[in-house]
C-alpha cells in the first residue's frame, strides 16, 4: 500500500515535469506543423541555466528563495533567446518545405546545441537541490515526500495548463494563435501576420521546454544526454495525446508518469520502456492519439 | 551515366586502393558498412517516409552477430554470422514493420524511433545477457573458414564489406526500377490513387521496410564484426538520425548518394575529431544546416544537376540552332 501512495507521488511529480516539455511540443506542432526534434535540448538548456544561475546566486550570499523567481528568468531567457535566434534564421527558411528537411533541421540544431552543452558545461552532473529542501516535506498516507515535489510541479503545470487555455481561448495573442492553426490561409487575409504568430509559438514553447527543466534540476543530476532522452519521452506524450491537443497532453504525460513510476517500483526492467508501451497500445487502438481528431483524406 | 561510368570506376578505385593506401582500409571499411543502412533510408524516403529508428535493426544485426558467434564457439564463421543477422533483421523487420505502415509521416519517423528506443533500453537493462552499457564483445570469426590473422582479416573484411555494398547498391537501384519500386515511389506522389489502382501501399511499404531493415541489420552485423563490439548506443536515436543526415547529406533521390553521404560523414568525423577536438558532433551539425539550406538534393544530386546543366547548356545551343535553321528554311 505504502509503496503504491509513493509510485503514484512519484508519478505525479514526474508527469508535471513530462507536461511542461510535452505541451511545448505539442503547441508548436498543432501551429507550425513542425516537430521540434531540439525541443529535448532546450530542456537541458534549462536545466542546465538554472544550476547555473542557481550556484552563482549561492556563491554570491544571496537568499535561497530568489531561485524560484531565477527559474522563470532562466526559462524565458532560453526560450526569447535560443529559440527566438533558431526560428528567426533557421525555420523561417524552411516552412513550407518537406517535412523531412524540417524533421532534420531541427535534428542539426540538436546535435549542434547538444555539443555545445558539452562545451560549455562539460561532461559532469550538476547537483542543485536547495530549492528541494527550502520547501520541506509533507507527509500523506504515512509518507515523507519533499513538497516541491508532491505540491510545487503539480501546481506550476496545473497553472501552466490553465494558463494557456485561457491565454488561447480569452486573449486576442491567442485567438490570433487559434486562427492560424486552424486555416492559416484565411488568417492571413484577414491581416493576421502569420510569421510573427510562429515566432511567437516558437518562443512560448522553447520557453516551456526550458521552465520544465529548470524545474527539474533540483530534482535529478544535470547531465549530458537528458536533453535526448526528454525528446523522445515527450514525443511519446504528444503521441499519446494526438498531436496538438493541450488538454489531452496532460492525460497523457499523467498516464505515461505514473505508469512509468508504478514500473520503477513493480517491473523495474520495463522502467524505461513503459511510455513506448503505453503509447504503442494507444496508438494500435486509436492511431490520432487518445484526443487527436482524424483527418479527411484528399484524393 | 551515374550507374554506368562513375559507380563502376568508384568501385575499381575502392577495389584497388588497398594496394596503394593501406592505410585508409579501415576508414574505407566502416564507409562502406555504414553506407548499407544509409541504402534502405533512401529507399524509404522515395516513398517519402523518413524513419528515425533504423539504428534499432542496425543493432539486431550487431547483436545477433554477437550472439550467433558465442553459441558457435570462438566467433563462428562470418559468413553464417551475416546470413543470421539478415535472418533476425527480416524477423524484426516485418514485427515492427507491420505495425509502423500504418503511419505516415511524423507517426511513422517517430514510431519507429520509440520502437528503437524500447529495444536501447532493453539492450542496457538486460545485462546478463547482452553486456548492458558495456557491450557485447564480438570474438573474430573465420573468413570463409580460414583463420586469418588480424590484418588479413580486416582485408577481407574490407573487400566483403565493398561487395555487399555493390551489390545492395545495385539491387536496390533495380528494385526502384521495377514495379514495387514504382508503385513505391507513387505512396509518396498520391497514396489514395496508389490504392484505386488496387495495390495496397502498406504492403508495398512493408516490402520496402523489409529491405531497408535487412540493409541496416547487415551493416550492423558488418561494424560489430569489424569493430569487435555491439554497444547500446548502436540503437540510440541519435545514431538513427546519422543514417538520416547521410542520406540527406549524400543525396536522398539516387541510391549512389548512400556511398557519398557515408564517405563525407566519416571524413568530417574523422577530420573533426582530429583537429577540432571534441566538437565533431557541432561541425557535423552546422554542415547538415548548411546542405538543407543550400543543397537540399544532397551532393549526388547536385552533381546530377551540374551535369544537366552542362549538358542543358549544349542541347538549348543546339536546340536554338535547330529553331534559327528552321527559321531561315
Amino acid at each position: 500500500m505504502q509503496v503504491l501512495v509513493l509510485a503514484t507521488l512519484d508519478g505525479i511529480a514526474y508527469g508535471a515535469l513530462v507536461f511542461l516539455v510535452a505541451v511545448g511540443l505539442t503547441l508548436v506542432f498543432g501551429v507550425m506543423r513542425i516537430l521540434n526534434v531540439a525541443h529535448g535540448s532546450f530542456y537541458a538548456l534549462g536545466a542546465y541555466a538554472a544550476a547555473s544561475i542557481g550556484g552563482a546566486l549561492a556563491s554570491a550570499g544571496l537568499s535561497p528563495w530568489l531561485a524560484y523567481p531565477m527559474f522563470i528568468v532562466a526559462a524565458v531567457l532560453v526560450g526569447v533567446v535560443v529559440g527566438g535566434l533558431m526560428e528567426r534564421f533557421l525555420l523561417q527558411r524552411i516552412y513550407g518545405h518537406e517535412e523531412t528537411l524540417q524533421l532534420l533541421v531541427t535534428f542539426a540544431v540538436f546535435m549542434i546545441l547538444d555539443n555545445a552543452q558539452r562545451l560549455i558545461w562539460g561532461v559532469q552532473p550538476y547537483f542543485y537541490s536547495e530549492p528541494l529542501r527550502l520547501l520541506g516535506n509533507v507527509k500523506i498516507a504515512g509518507i515523507t515526500y519533499t513538497a516541491y515535489q508532491t505540491l510545487f510541479l503539480p501546481l506550476v503545470a496545473l497553472a501552466v495548463l490553465f494558463g494557456l487555455r485561457w491565454f488561447l481561448r480569452y486573449t486576442l495573442a491567442g485567438s490570433v494563435i487559434v486562427a492560424v492553426t486552424e486555416d492559416r490561409e484565411a488568417a492571413t487575409a484577414v491581416g493576421i501576420n502569420a510569421r510573427r504568430v510562429f515566432f511567437l509559438t516558437f518562443v512560448i514553447g522553447v520557453t516551456l521546454a526550458s521552465l520544465g527543466g529548470a524545474l527539474a534540476s533540483p530534482t535529478t543530476s544535470v547531465l549530458p544526454g537528458m536533453g535526448a532522452e526528454m525528446i523522445v519521452l515527450s514525443f511519446a506524450v504528444a503521441a499519446t495525446a494526438g498531436l496538438g491537443q493541450i488538454e489531452g497532453a496532460a492525460v497523457a504525460a499523467l498516464m505515461i508518469g505514473l505508469g512509468r513510476s508504478m514500473a520503477v517500483f513493480f517491473a523495474p526492467e520495463l522502467e524505461v520502456v513503459m511510455p513506448y508501451i503505453i503509447m504503442v497500445l494507444v496508438l494500435l487502438i486509436r492511431p490520432e492519439g487518445l484526443f487527436g481528431k482524424s483527418t479527411a483524406r484528399k484524393i | 551515366m551515374i550507374m554506368r561510368i562513375i559507380f563502376p570506376a568508384l568501385v575499381l578505385l575502392a577495389a584497388i586502393n588497398p594496394l596503394f593506401f593501406p592505410q585508409w582500409d579501415a576508414f574505407l571499411t566502416i564507409v562502406f558498412a555504414k553506407a548499407l543502412p544509409v541504402i534502405g533510408i533512401i529507399l524509404l524516403l522515395q516513398a517519402g517516409q523518413v524513419s528515425f529508428g533504423h539504428a534499432m535493426f542496425f543493432a539486431v544485426g550487431a547483436y545477433c552477430a554477437g550472439f550467433v558467434g558465442r553459441w558457435m564457439g570462438g566467433g563462428g564463421e562470418i559468413v553464417i554470422l551475416l546470413v543470421a543477422a539478415l535472418g533476425a533483421s527480416v524477423v524484426a523487420g516485418l514485427f515492427v514493420g507491420i505495425f509502423v505502415v500504418r503511419y505516415r509521416y511524423i507517426f511513422f519517423a517517430m514510431l519507429n524511433l520509440a520502437f528503437s528506443m524500447v529495444l536501447f533500453s532493453l539492450l542496457e537493462k538486460f545485462i546478463h545477457i547482452t553486456g548492458g552499457s558495456d557491450g557485447f564483445r564480438i570474438a573474430r570469426p573465420t573468413f570463409f573458414g580460414q583463420q586469418l590473422s588480424r590484418s588479413d582479416f580486416e582485408l577481407g573484411v574490407y573487400y566483403l564489406a565493398l561487395v555487399l555494398l555493390v551489390v545492395s547498391i545495385y539491387g536496390v537501384w533495380r528494385l526502384l526500377d521495377s514495379p514495387i519500386g514504382h508503385a513505391l515511389k507513387a505512396i509518396k506522389t498520391n497514396e489514395t490513387r496508389v490504392e484505386y489502382l488496387g495495390i495496397s501501399p502498406r504492403r508495398t511499404l512493408l516490402i520496402g521496410y523489409v529491405v531497408s531493415a535487412v540493409l541496416a541489420g547487415v551493416g550492423g552485423a558488418m561494424v560489430g564484426v569489424f569493430q569487435g563490439i555491439a554497444t547500446p548506443d548502436y540503437a540510440y536515436w541519435t545514431r538513427s538520425g546519422e543514417f538520416v543526415f547521410v542520406a540527406i547529406l549524400g543525396g536522398a533521390g539516387h541510391v549512389t548518394g548512400a556511398l557519398a553521404g557515408s564517405y563525407v560523414f566519416e571524413f568530417i568525423r574523422v577530420t573533426a575529431a582530429a583537429y577540432l577536438g571534441d566538437t565533431w558532433q557541432l561541425t557535423l551539425g552546422v554542415v547538415l544546416l548548411g546542405i538543407i539550406l543550400f543543397a537540399p538534393s544532397g551532393i549526388v544530386g547536385s552533381l546530377i544537376k551540374l551535369g544537366n546543366r552542362v549538358r542543358g547548356v549544349k542541347e538549348k545551343r543546339s536546340q536554338s540552332s535547330i529553331g534559327k535553321a528552321g527559321e531561315i528554311a
